[in-house]
């Protein structure tokens, strides 16, 4: 798993590569809380996501949460095959709001 | 006088209490329904303040007064033991031990503002579990609910033709290894997830999410042809005792849905709504629901309801492998009790002074044994024969009653690994061997700080993350091992793990970049690994570039030295690390090998003679010069005596070569003359010889002459190192 944040104009966009698991879970979560300090806008980049558990789960519904409460938009985009899978399974699709690409076979 | 000394029993109660009580919690970790541990805190914590009181100790008796009534309803039923009970219930214990201290340091002292935060933190915490509780529900309510309602006039049943399923997932599930959506998944496989809502208001937000705990909910409304309500439960079978699961039928009573949104920790209203979400309830029969609630409320009042709950723990399902092993428990506890009783308290100095007489007898009785030999009263010799056996029988109890098991100081690590491993979120087991090693008890205090550097050591970063381990083939489950045994005259304690290893050549690339060794020396395994113990390995950086160790690596080689012990290490890549300390068993008296050297005499361990070896006049000439002999076909290295003490006295016609082995290498130690067994009482050599190389103590001997008591591994090394110098 690598993270890679990169801030301009008050907007973070992060990119998780690999898998979002337990055995990484509390590092992404120190990652990516420190980014509400940095910036007004964050946009979590999934595409290259390849696996998903509930901990992986749990970070996004944490950020989305922190992101509310702080007022700043919280965009995920691109979500990868595996991060649209879970998003599906828990019916967290509209929660979250952000536009998402399903692909036919998923339905 | 008297109430110091009845203070004084306290403390000592109190520690052995608090150690019990750790003992039960760590267990209570592994079977949370242990009833028997459960008392067993409960009692522990209750003695405490009790006794706390008489001395009027408030601090200690106000804290534990707070942990007592957790405790109580944990007793009762009323709380249920989770993973963060049984931590929270740790650092209390912790505190509790600290305030204890603080009072065995001064009867009066008062906890210091920063100690007491640390109280007022905990009993906030505590605060949780004295009130709350009373609306947060119960595994296996179901049934209750069902039993319940049938008091209640019959009513309307709801519409819907799904089950309805309740998930409230536990903190630890994805700790213990297990994912919930993969149950979910599996529930998705078995008939049809007609509508899902998750739950995330019960995770904190910001810090205090502990990114490895889970916090999430679910109410499912779950369409299955066919499935029966067993099937859905068998869903749940591996994760049932972490998560609270509540199963409604279709069509169900609304009376059950109303006790299902009793019994949900989350607000009613906010509950009700989503069950209509869900698809479970209309919203005609939501209200209709609600008002039935009402309607409870006045029947039952609201003190009734938690109970109703603990009586279904006590006649519910409980395993029989559960009660087996609680009665294993109880059994255990019974010989640990039987044991204490044998035992008698004695104070340290008086068993120091007990072990310093018999020291003086011993050296008496080889004075007299002496004399004894230059009569020829044979009736004397045969009583000074005897009179010698019994002292040293006596010396051999005496300084047995110093002796403890080391288990009891491994099992302190059953805490220390628990709490690292959380700490740095890697699941890591210990394996303790050779727990019944007895060593001397002053050496067993004095290396439970090493021990504990090493353990940490070895888990941070020895034992590489679950998937690596995966890759390689291992078990996620790290193992981290205490070993003990003894081997020619030393103890051996071993600390290992099996993770990574060491990696030689970063090592090596380290220690030349330090200035630790240079580009042409040619370095064995053993002495690569043994760099880390050098004080220049302990920077952060070594910690990140390197394989990690070597953080205060120095300091443990230290602290072992101090205790005339020494430190190696053994590590295979990807397999694991082991390090090995040898300590010496005792330090008081042993038994020696008496040797001579002109008029000087000298002693070594006899553990530590392998074999003794008289040179005759050809093998000496042989040998001039050089400094090892062909032993049977082995190249073993040798020190004159002689030459290494500068003895003036004139060369002897006889030689003989004393054999020594210590950590598996053999060196030759030049004397004259073997005189033979002799029991030596270790007297220190005083600060003025403390930086003498060679010659560990002295004796005083029969005759009252003083020998030098050799020290063995110092010698070994430097043979050796002379040895390799010269081959070079």
């Amino acid at each position: 798993m690598t993270i890679h944040i990169e801030a301009s104009n008050g907007v973070c966009r992060v990119r998780v590569t690999g898998e979002m698991t337990i055995y990484h879970a509390a590092e992404i979560k120190q990652e990516l809380l420190p980014c509400f300090d940095l910036c007004e806008e964050l946009e979590i980049n999934l595409s290259e996501v390849s696996e998903m558990d509930t901990a992986g789960f749990q970070l996004l519904l944490l950020v989305k949460r922190v992101a509310s409460r702080e007022g700043k938009p919280l965009r995920l985009v691109e979500h990868s095959q595996a991060t649209l899978e879970v998003l599906d399974l828990l019916n967290m699709v509209s929660y979250f709001g952000d536009p998402v690409m399903m692909p036919r076979t998923m339905h | 006088m008297e109430l110091d000394q009845a203070l004084q029993t306290f403390i000592m109660e109190s520690r052995e209490l608090l150690e019990a009580m750790e003992e039960s919690l760590l267990g209570l970790e592994t079977f949370p329904d242990d009833r028997d541990a459960i008392n067993a805190i409960f009692r522990a914590a209750h003695t405490i303040k009790g006794s706390g009181g008489m001395f009027g100790l408030d601090g200690i008796v106000s804290f534990t007064h707070v942990v007592e009534n957790v405790l109580d309803r944990v007793r009762n039923g009323d709380v249920d033991v989770t993973g963060d009970l049984i931590a929270l219930l740790l650092s209390c214990r912790d505190y509790i031990g600290l305030l204890v201290e603080l009072i065995a340091v001064d009867s009066h002292a008062q906890p210091d503002s920063e100690t007491e935060s640390v109280g007022k933190v905990l009993l906030e915490q505590l605060k949780s579990y004295q009130k709350v509780n009373k609306l947060q529900p119960l595994a296996r309510t179901t049934e209750k609910s069902q039993s319940r309602t049938s008091v209640l006039p019959h009513s309307s049943t709801v519409q819907s033709d799904n089950w309805h399923i309740s998930l409230r997932f536990g903190l630890d599930v994805l700790r213990n290894g297990m994912d919930p959506m993969a149950f979910i998944r599996y529930l998705d496989n078995m008939g049809k997830i007609v509508h899902i809502v998750t739950l995330p208001d019960a995770m904190p937000l910001s810090l205090e999410m502990d990114a490895e705990s889970c916090y999430l909910g679910f109410e499912i409304d779950f369409q299955g042809d066919g499935v029966d309500k067993e099937a859905i439960e068998s869903v749940f079978e591996f994760v049932q005792e972490d998560c609270s699961i509540r199963i409604l039928p279709p069509h169900s009573h609304i009376e059950e849905y109303t006790q299902l949104i009793n019994d949900l920790p989350e607000d009613n209203i906010y509950l009700g709504e989503l069950l209509v979400k869900c698809g479970s309830l209309t919203k005609k029969e939501l209200e209709e629901a609600l008002s039935v609630q009402e309607t409870l409320r006045q029947e039952f009042s609201v003190e009734d309801a938690p109970k109703l709950g603990h009586i279904l723990v006590e006649q519910g399902v409980i395993q029989p492998e559960l009660v087996d092993a609680a009665l294993g428990k109880q059994k255990v506890a019974k010989e640990h009790k039987a044991q204490e009783s044998k035992l008698i308290r004695v104070q340290a100095d008086k068993l120091d002074q007990l072990i310093n007489l018999v020291g003086e007898m011993v050296i008496a009785g080889a004075a007299t044994s002496l004399l004894a030999l230059r009569t020829d009263d044979a009736a004397l010799h045969e009583s000074t024969s005897t009179l010698s056996r019994l002292v040293e029988e006596i010396r051999d109890s005496a300084l047995q009653l110093r002796m403890v098991q080391i288990g009891e100081t491994f099992s302190r690590f059953n805490r220390v690994v628990r709490d690292v491993s959380r700490e740095i979120g890697k699941d890591i087991g210990l394996d303790v061997r050779g727990a019944e090693t007895e060593l001397d008890k002053s050496v067993v205090e004095k290396i439970g700080d090493p021990l504990t550097h090493l353990v940490r050591n070895s888990m941070d970063h020895g034992i590489e993350k679950a998937e690596i381990r995966l890759q390689r083939g291992k078990p996620a489950k790290g193992t981290v091992f205490l070993n003990a045994y003894h081997e020619s005259g030393s103890i051996v304690v071993e600390v290992g793990d099996d993770g990574g290893g060491l990696n030689r050549s970063r090592i090596l690339a380290k220690a030349l970049e330090k200035g630790l060794v240079t580009a042409n020396q040619v370095l064995t395994d053993k002495e690569v690994f043994g760099l880390i113990f050098e004080a220049g390995f302990s920077t952060a950086e070594a910690v990140t570039n390197l394989s990690g160790r070597g953080v205060g690596m120095d300091v443990v080689k230290r602290n072992i030295e101090a205790l005339r012990g020494t430190v190696e290490i053994d590590s295979k890549e990807g397999v694991g690390t082991t390090v090995k300390i040898r300590l010496p068993l005792t330090l008081a008296i042993i038994e020696g090998f008496l040797m001579k050297v002109g008029s000087a005499s000298y002693v070594v361990p006899l553990d530590l003679v392998m074999e003794c070896i008289e040179l005759n006049e050809s093998e000496r000439r042989e040998m001039r010069g050089s400094n090892y002999i062909n032993l049977r076909g082995a190249v073993l290295p040798f020190i004159r005596l002689r030459d290494q003490f500068r003895i003036r006295d004139k060369a002897s016609r006889i030689e003989n070569i004393v054999v020594v082995q210590y950590a598996g290498q053999r060196a030759g130690l030049v004397v004259d003359e073997l005189v033979g067994e002799f029991q030596t009482v270790i007297k220190p050599l005083g600060k003025l010889f403390g930086n003498l190389k060679g010659i560990s103590g002295s004796t005083i001997l029969g005759s009252g002459e003083v020998a030098l008591i050799l020290d063995v591994p110092a010698l070994v090394h430097r043979a050796i190192g002379m040895e390799s110098q010269i081959v070079n």
